[in-house]
């Protein structure tokens, strides 16, 4: 194991997140977790080099219409044209660069492009629902779609998903790894929702919901709003043991 | 200030499959093996609507990364990162090799212990509003996993749902969710 023999390593360490940041994974009013939670408790993995490093994912996954899901096919997609965009940070604020942001979403029936939806509201055979650009050199990502809409799902009484888009970045490290859903500001439909409700500290939920941007709204042509998404922070070379602070 | 987690939802496949994606190794790469396995629920039904995400070092143990303190080494056909949505079955499969072992981070308690060799795997599904962390290591390196300093916080009767079966094309490594010899999670 030559490799490994006589190296000490310093590795940058990612704060762990504060309690109520994210959603218990045993959530009783989102039905579908109570088959999928594990029951065992989670051990602890203080971060290593695996951990701390993961994907940088670039240019070579990205195609030049795929920031704008209202260019994907010949036709215009139905629904209210919209731009998304924001920023990719970590918890220190810096910007996330050239990083891979990846998004899906219903159409402006609230239907998704997908086999097993059965939802009875129409395909639009011009949208996909599927994005993926990357972040610039300050974190900034942009997207051109629809507005989502909100559709029924069978998990309680009347239950609606509110408007919104799913979002996948990886950040720089395996730590980093985040997949969250953008809401749309004042969606009467939140009080009723178990997933967006799933996150028990109520600012931390409020950083779901995206800011209307009257300023990036394009005359004649597009609304706009404003995500910024943060990932967790992390102090560049830490030379303590990380277990002591656990 | 972090972002909160939520769930892919049912129709994750439409934003994170990719035709390469299973791909963390190009297919000609020298020794590629395959990492299959089934993701099932705590009633042992497959799941069909997850992705698995894999991460890991290189046949050296190196990582193709800035924060590795030995040097970012790139080391062509190998990304190190392999996606798989799974199939109505449940079953996903990743191309890939078997990494060398990872050294450990200075100052810890274990400092100069090596790690054996591992894959670090994310499951995210419908249900799971925040994904779900573990890791899987390989059947031929019994001595090492003695001495791993991650294996040795697992409960010694919970360890064997972290190590992989031998198979034909590579190896076997089933993931449980919930119930019944049920995979150890990792908080990260």
């Amino acid at each position: 194991m030559s490799t490994t023999e006589g190296h000490r390593l310093a590795l940058p360490r990612y704060h762990r997140d504060p309690p109520g940041t994210h959603p218990p994974l045993d959530s009783p009013a989102y039905g579908s977790t109570a088959l999928r939670h594990p029951k065992q408790p989670l051990v602890v993995l203080p971060h290593r080099l695996t951990e701390v490093t993961g994907p940088l994912l670039g240019p070579g996954r990205i195609g030049p219409l795929d920031n704008d899901l209202t260019r994907q096919h010949p036709g215009e997609p139905h629904g209210q044209r919209i731009i998304v965009h924001g920023r990719l940070l970590d918890g220190n604020g810096e910007p996330v660069r050239d990083s891979l942001v990846e998004l899906w979403q219903a159409n402006a029936a609230g239907r998704y492009k997908h086999v097993r939806d059965r939802w009875p509201a129409p395909v639009d055979p011009n949208f996909d629902g599927t994005g993926r650009t990357l972040t610039d050199s300050e974190g900034r990502y942009e997207f051109t779609t629809i507005k989502p809409g909100a559709y029924p799902w069978q998990n309680h009484d009347n239950a609606w998903r509110p408007a919104h888009i799913h979002f996948s970045v990886f950040g720089t490290a395996f730590t980093q790894r985040l997949v969250t859903q953008m809401y749309f500001p004042d969606d009467p439909l939140f009080a009723q929702d178990p997933i967006f409700n799933s996150v028990p500290d109520p600012k931390a939920r409020q950083r779901m919901i995206s800011r209307f941007d009257l300023d990036r709204t394009q005359p004649n042509w597009a609304l706009a709003f404003e995500f910024d998404i943060v990932l967790r922070g992390n102090d560049s070379s830490v030379f303590e043991d990380e277990e002591e602070d656990e | 200030m972090s972002t909160p987690s939520q769930t892919v939802g049912p129709y994750l496949a439409l934003g994170l499959e990719w035709t390469d994606g299973p791909d963390a190794v190009a297919p000609s790469m020298p020794d590629a093996v395959w990492l299959r396995g089934t993701v099932r629920d705590g009633a042992g039904e497959p799941v069909p609507d997850a992705v698995v995400e894999t991460w890991q070092a290189d046949a050296d143990g190196r990582f193709n990364h800035p924060a590795d303190p030995r040097g970012a080494v790139a080391v062509p056909g190998f990304r190190g990162f392999g996606r798989c949505t799974t199939n109505a079955e449940g079953d996903y499969g990743v191309r890939t090799v078997v990494p060398g072992a990872v050294p450990a981070e200075v100052g810890s308690t274990e400092q100069g212990q090596a790690q054996a060799p591992h894959i670090d795997i994310s499951v995210l599904a419908r249900g799971l509003l925040h994904r779900v962390v573990t890791r899987v290591y390989f059947p031929e390196h019994t001595d090492q996993h003695q001495s791993d300093p991650v294996l040795r916080t697992v409960p010694q009767d919970r360890r064997a749902t972290l190590i992989a079966e031998r198979t034909q094309d590579g190896y076997r490594f089933d993931i449980r969710l919930q119930g019944e010899r049920e995979t150890v999670f990792f908080d990260v």
